[in-house]
């Protein structure tokens, strides 16, 4: 063991006589040479390296410590050497990590990747912060200060203090301000000093402050309190009945959009259905495969266009449009329109057709899922503060949803097609003899609800798997939203959606998801047979 | 008419089948395959049947065993639970295979059992699962709890230093029991309850946001979160997903999920995963000399460079190979003579150790933990010393803790209960 | 009074004509698959095995719980896509009995706790387990506890006119709920893994050739009683303004009947049918779980019916009996074809065959009677 010790401890030694030579000369060549290192280094040896990189590099080897962070350092095998690395084509184009010249391509063959594991990002991060407190960003400052504050240690705080003077930004220099005084009050003994960090606190929803006042208040198993200044704790108190009244108003808010956002999933997957079923009294049991094929459609749009994952998203939007209608009209062509007027035998057929087209997509696809990726603008999410955030993919599929929604309004209420549609859903017979190609408008009413399910998979796909069952997962929800809402009316497919979206999550915290599923679908039953035709039925002889 | 025509038909068929079995049966060991292609566990099960038809391939290569070739029956279960029982019957009594390699979800396995003890058959079954039984006609070649869960969480207490534990999972048999066996353990260890959060949700779940924000809350009272899934196939995207978008990083709070590997992860955009962790007996990345040519073979058998392997496979490995060695040393494929030559068997495993199959039909493994990595593969952060003999009776519920499996005399029972010296409820 | 003589008559008359040939052709193969398994030697040619005794006693099960839905679909106009739910609860029932009848043979040697929760830590038996040891009440609750769902589903239903698909999907959403909920290992059903491991019946080892063909027999009686109850029934005055309801409901009404009773018992009936077959199924298979709830199985159901031929009560025994056979086949054979057969069988029966393969063959050789059957 003991010359293993010594040679560790020479190699620190050389490390330090490095890393101060550097930092007089600056040179670029022994800072190189420290990042070389990395390329040889196990797990376990990394960190001293690292630390070295951060103290003597500063924000020069920030690039190179966050490409390792994000998995894009490689090095090459045959040389050893250390390279940033993007992804093209079947390889990738290197460049040099620290000053970013451009050092050609290379097939991924020829590259390893750089490991690296929790606790190595974890300091990652934290050096990062150190060398970012600085930077010209907001964004980036602000999230190096949060660093600081969710690991806080002496030497990140002293160096936050000195950012302070410095600090332009009301919020960032806030922040800075809360970590601070969290420290302060965590770490000092001077009353005076930790009443004071106390006003910082004041009405902060950080998770970190509010641990912080609650340790201030709390009672061991004696009734002793931990906190033995009595004016802290009071100021604590007051401070953390401010903070929780807060906390509780954005939980509600959150809960909130979480139910509208599950409300405007079932929005999407019903619609289509709502149209079929309104306009044509056609219960389409396939509804679920059409909106899979959607799903689909993104996943080989995406494989079609590698690289352009943003874009793909987009011209993902008409192609699963397209390919569910066109679908959608050949089942109408082929099988419903030989089954006209008898619902009961629709359905069946219908149902016989997803078994198809399930089986289908596993044959073709394989029955493993298939991976969709998400493109940057969808991740993440909105913070508005550290207890309410709104997940970003879940804020475009509501918007989408709506967008949806109002422009099928749009094409029903104003289109000459949309006229027609509605004609013949009030009333077939008359509509025929008035001069409407009935049987052109069910193909063209099946097929714009086909399309519709088809979006739905395109945003399903940025939610969930991808894969064969895609479909049967959504197709009771769908069917209870429409009933729920009632048939002929895009409206109440609207309100039921959302109401039942709020609903469920509502319910959730206080039985569990499953018991929350349940009380959903009796709900709906016991009021079906109070409103057999749904929250806003359709009136007149349309509804015989 | 039609009804009558058709029935004698099939009792004639049924005849035929029988005495045409008996005829073939003298040339070529039968190997039953009962794995689901159809429904909705074929997303898991169809890799373990093309998996079997490897080795047995593979097999035949080398000579078959005892001079005869090999021949695998498929037969689809459909994800149906009853058929599973009824396919088990047609495998054993029709096909007389010799052996059967299947089953992946508890409830398959739990319908088979009792026609495989009544027929007197042989399963091998590869799937990590929630312990609490034994018996004697089938092989356990999958992890018990005590070979995945209780090391994870070893891991996480010790290295990560988790303080307060979220158990998540879906609302079935195998997360239940595990999930039971961790808080016991946990508690054991000074946890207090009001740190362990416990929250079930249905198969498939797809709307996870209620709870990545309550595991979000939870994880912010200022101690160490980390969250132990239990989470089955479909419902793990959209719930890493979700974590993803709310910001719930690896560094933060770490999952460990017990059923996430490379293949639910092929199917997966992986960048919001990167840093969680999963614990298994085997991963695709582990280094060794068998596992290099485990996984060409299994690339060009399967005809595609971008399939992965995972650890089912390698339990299907280790079982079938160990089922080869045991028919070889006892002579024959009588299922008696082979279970008992089974016992104390070794096998290599493809992560450079040597399996050896215990008395109680269980493994020994090694328990890896690996933190997922941009590509889909595992980096291995920890291991085990040593091999971890599976437990089939967990030692920390109450009602299994002093019952043992032994299958050897004078024991000779799955469920033997070490107190009142009494072997409950076997079939034979 | 005329009309109700005329009915009874009838009844009987219609039964006469039309049992004979059914009843025969199933209590011939019974009786030469019982007596072919059990005397002849395991290598005689004709020796019929287990394997195909306990598939056909599965297959009866399916035909019990087709005329089920037939009785509801074909003279009702009712289209339930979730009698799979009255199958499945009188299964499971059954499954509870069988689960206490395990007494203390179960792996922890538990005398009152089924095995399954003794490793989830539950103290003591719940209250809604007490009395299934003994089988009268089992048998009782077998046939109960459907009974008044569907009562009281069918009366909620019936009475607010909800009707055609609407009624469709609410049956299906009924299953899907209770689906959900058995899948809960909260309510202390077994969960996903369900109710299995069972040892005996009334004392007898289910496993034993003896005990499965008996079961096999019964289920058998059973179908035939049912096939002549049924018959009974729709032949009636009864039925003959249950096929009213289907044709002209609204007329029916106007008439002066009580339409929704009419349909409110029939379904009770038939949930009843199902509920049976359910409990048949249990010993057979031996296993129960939540899966038997899945909308997706009820629609199958269906789907035999409508292949068979709705209508016509052999047609939905036929049916079932068809499609199962298909599918032992098809899985065993093709497995990948199987879900393109099935959709395929679904869609060619609904636009080609509506009157299934019974309608065919009638087709075929028209009878001189004209038959009343043309389903809403």
């Amino acid at each position: 063991m003991k010359p293993r010790w010594t040679v560790l401890f020479t190699l620190v030694l050389v490390l330090c006589c490095a890393a101060a030579s550097a930092q007089e000369t600056g040179d670029p060549n022994e800072l190189r040479a420290l990042a070389q290192q990395l390329a040889g280094a196990s797990l376990s040896k990394m960190p001293p390296i690292l630390e070295q990189l951060g103290e003597t590099g500063g924000e020069r080897v920030v690039p190179l410590l966050r490409a390792l962070l994000e998995g894009d350092l490689y090095k090459v095998k045959s040389t050893d050497e250390i390279v940033l690395g993007v992804e093209q084509g079947d390889g990738y184009a290197a460049s040099d990590a620290l000053d970013g010249t451009a050092l050609g391509e290379y097939p991924s063959s020829d590259l390893k990747k750089l490991r690296v594991n929790n606790s190595v990002r974890v300091q990652l991060r934290g050096i990062i912060a150190r060398l970012t407190l600085g930077s010209d960003k907001v964004a980036v400052r602000k999230e190096a200060v949060r660093n600081i504050l969710e690991r806080p240690d002496e030497e990140g705080v002293t160096l936050l203090r000195a950012a302070l003077l410095q600090e332009t930004d009301a919020t960032v220099a806030d922040l800075q301000r809360l970590a601070i005084a969290l420290y302060d009050i965590n770490h000092t003994d001077d009353p005076a000093l930790r009443l004071e960090s106390l006003q910082h606190l004041e009405g902060s929803v950080e998770p970190d402050a509010r641990n912080t006042l609650l340790r201030l208040v709390e009672q061991d198993g004696d009734g002793n309190y931990l906190e033995p200044n009595p004016v802290i704790r009071a100021r604590a108190t007051a401070l953390l009945q401010n903070i929780e009244s807060k906390v509780e108003f954005y939980e509600l808010l959150e809960t909130i959009f979480f139910g509208l956002s599950l409300g405007s999933v079932l929005l999407l997957v019903a619609t289509g259905l709502a149209i079929t079923f309104g306009v044509m009294g056609v219960i389409n049991m396939a509804h679920g495969e059409l909106i899979m094929l959607g799903a689909y459609t993104t996943y080989v749009v995406q494989q079609l266009m590698p690289g352009n994952i943003a874009l793909s998203i987009l011209v993902a939007i008409p192609a699963a449009f397209v390919v569910s209608g066109l679908v959608g009209i050949v089942i109408e062509r082929g099988v419903i329109r030989f089954l006209h007027g008898r619902p009961l035998e629709t359905l069946l057929a219908t149902f016989g057709i997803s078994l198809v087209l399930q089986q289908a997509v596993r044959t073709i696809f394989s029955p493993l899922n298939r991976q969709v990726a998400t493109p940057d603008w969808m991740f993440g999410s909105l913070e508005f503060n550290a207890v309410f955030s709104i997940t970003y993919n879940r804020l475009y599929v509501l918007l989408f949803a709506l967008l949806v929604f109002f422009l099928l309004q749009l094409i029903l209420k104003k289109t000459p097609l949309g006229l027609q549609v509605r004609a013949v859903s009030q009333n077939r017979d008359m509509a025929r003899s008035v001069g409407i190609r009935t049987e052109w408008v069910d193909a063209m009413t099946f097929g714009l609800g086909s399309g519709v399910a088809g979006l739905a998979g395109v945003a399903l796909s940025q939610l969930t798997n991808v894969g064969p069952n895609l479909g049967q997962a959504y197709i009771i929800d769908s069917f209870m939203v429409v009933v729920f809402g009632g048939v002929g009316n895009l409206w109440g497919t609207l309100v039921g959606g959302f109401t039942l979206g709020i609903t469920n999550k509502f319910l959730e915290p206080v039985t569990g998801a499953v018991l929350a599923n349940i009380l959903v679908l009796v709900f709906i039953i016991l009021f079906i047979q109070k409103r057999p035709r749904g929250l806003f039925p359709q009136k007149g002889r349309a509804a015989e | 008419m039609n009804f009558k025509k058709l029935v004698s038909k099939a009792a004639l068929a049924a005849g035929a089948a029988v005495l045409s079995t008996s005829l073939y049966a003298a040339d070529t060991i039968k190997v039953g395959v009962l794995h689901s292609l159809s429904g909705t566990m074929a997303i898991s099960e169809t890799t373990l049947k093309d998996t079997v038809l490897m080795m047995v391939e593979e097999q035949n290569k080398k000579g078959g065993v005892m001079g005869k070739k090999l021949e695998a029956v498929v037969v689809d279960p459909a994800s149906n639970w009853p058929l599973f029982a009824e396919k088990t019957r047609e495998l054993l009594t029709k096909e007389e295979v010799d052996v059967i390699f299947g089953c992946w979800t508890s409830v398959s396995r739990k319908s088979v059992l009792p026609v495989i003890e009544e027929l007197n058959g042989l399963l091998f079954y590869p799937v990590q699962y929630e312990g609490e039984e034994s018996s004697k006609n089938v092989f356990y070649t999958g992890a018990a709890p005590n070979q995945q869960a209780i090391p994870a969480v070893d891991y996480l207490m010790n290295d990560i230093g988790a303080t307060r534990w979220v158990l998540a999972g879906t609302d079935y048999v195998y997360p239940r029991t595990t999930n039971k066996i961790l808080e016991a353990y946990l508690k054991a260890k000074g946890v207090a309850a009001s740190d362990i959060m416990i929250s079930y949700t249905p198969f498939g779940h797809s709307d996870w946001q209620s709870i990545v924000a309550d595991i979000k809350k939870f994880g912010s009272a200022g101690k160490k979160t980390a969250v132990v899934s239990t989470i089955n196939g479909d419902a793990n995207v959209p719930f890493y997903k979700e974590l993803g978008n709310q910001g719930i990083s690896a560094e933060d709070i770490p999952v460990v999920a017990f059923s996430v590997g490379e293949e639910e992860l092929s199917g997966i955009d992986t960048k919001p995963l990167v840093g969680h962790l999963a614990a298994w007996n085997y991963f695709q990345s582990v280094e060794s000399d068998e596992n290099e040519a485990f996984i060409k073979q299994w690339k060009s058998f399967i005809g595609d460079d971008k399939r992965v392997t995972n650890d089912p496979m390698e339990a299907t490995y280790i079982g079938f190979n160990m089922w080869v060695k045991a028919v070889e040393k006892a002579g024959t494929t009588d299922v008696d003579a082979v279970e008992q030559a089974m016992i104390g068997m070794t096998t290599p495993n493809l992560t450079g150790g040597v399996a050896t199959m215990g008395k109680n039909h269980h493994l020994s493994k090694p328990v890896l933990i690996g933190e997922i990595q941009e590509d889909g593969q595992f980096l291995v952060v920890w291991e085990t010393d040593g091999l971890v003999p599976g437990d089939a009776w967990s030692d920390f519920l109450p009602g299994s803790k002093d019952i043992i499996a032994d299958w050897t005399a004078p024991i000779k029972c799955g469920n033997y209960n070490t107190v009142t010296k009494a072997c409950s409820g076997q079939n034979y | 009074m005329n009309h109700s003589l005329y009915g009874q008559f009838s009844a009987l008359h219609q039964l006469r004509e039309r049992a004979p040939l059914f009843l025969a052709v199933l209590f011939g193969v019974t009786i030469y698959a019982a007596t072919c398994n059990l005397l002849l030697a395991e290598d005689s040619v004709f020796h019929v095995s287990t394997y195909t005794v306990t598939l056909l006693g599965k297959y009866l099960c399916f035909a019990l719980l087709a005329m089920a839905v037939d009785v509801v679909w074909g003279y009702c106009g009712i289209l339930s896509l979730g009698h799979g739910a009255f199958f499945a609860l009188g299964g499971y029932a059954m499954g509870m009995y069988l689960m206490r009848q395990i007494g203390d043979r179960g792996v922890y040697g538990n005398p009152l706790l089924p095995d399954f929760m003794v490793f989830l830590n539950w103290q003591e038996l719940p209250w809604y387990w007490h009395g299934f040891d003994q089988f009268w009440f089992a048998m009782l609750m077998v046939l109960l506890v459907p009974g008044v769902l569907a009562f009281v589903f069918g009366f909620l239903a019936f009475r607010s006119r909800v009707a055609g698909v609407y009624l469709s999907i609410m049956t299906q959403a009924l299953t899907y709920a209770l689906m959900l909920a058995f899948f809960r290992n909260e309510m202390g059903f077994g969960g996903n893994n369900g109710l299995t491991d069972f040892k005996d019946i009334l004392g007898f080892d289910l496993q034993a050739d003896g005990t499965r063909v008996v079961l096999f027999v019964i289920t058998a009686v059973v179908l035939g009683l049912a096939y002549c109850t049924s018959q009974l029934i729709l032949s009636s005055r009864f039925g003959r303004v249950i096929v009213g309801v289907r044709d002209a409901e609204a007329r029916a009404r106007f008439v002066g009947y009580r339409t929704e009773m009419y349909k409110v018992w029939l379904f009770v009936y038939s949930a009843l049918l199902a509920a049976m077959a359910g409990a048949l199924y249990v010993p057979q298979v031996g296993i129960i779980n939540p899966g038997e709830f899945s909308p997706l199985n009820s629609i199958e159901i269906v789907v035999w019916v409508a292949v068979g031929g709705r209508g016509t009560l052999y047609g939905a025994v036929i049916g079932a009996l068809l499609v199962n056979y298909a599918k032992t086949r098809f899985t065993a054979v093709l497995p990948e074809v199987w879900l393109f057969a099935l959709g395929a069988l679904f869609v060619c029966v609904t636009v080609f065959l509506p009157r299934g393969l019974v309608g065919l063959a009638q087709r075929w050789r028209p009878r001189p009677a004209a038959t009343p059957e043309e389903a809403a």
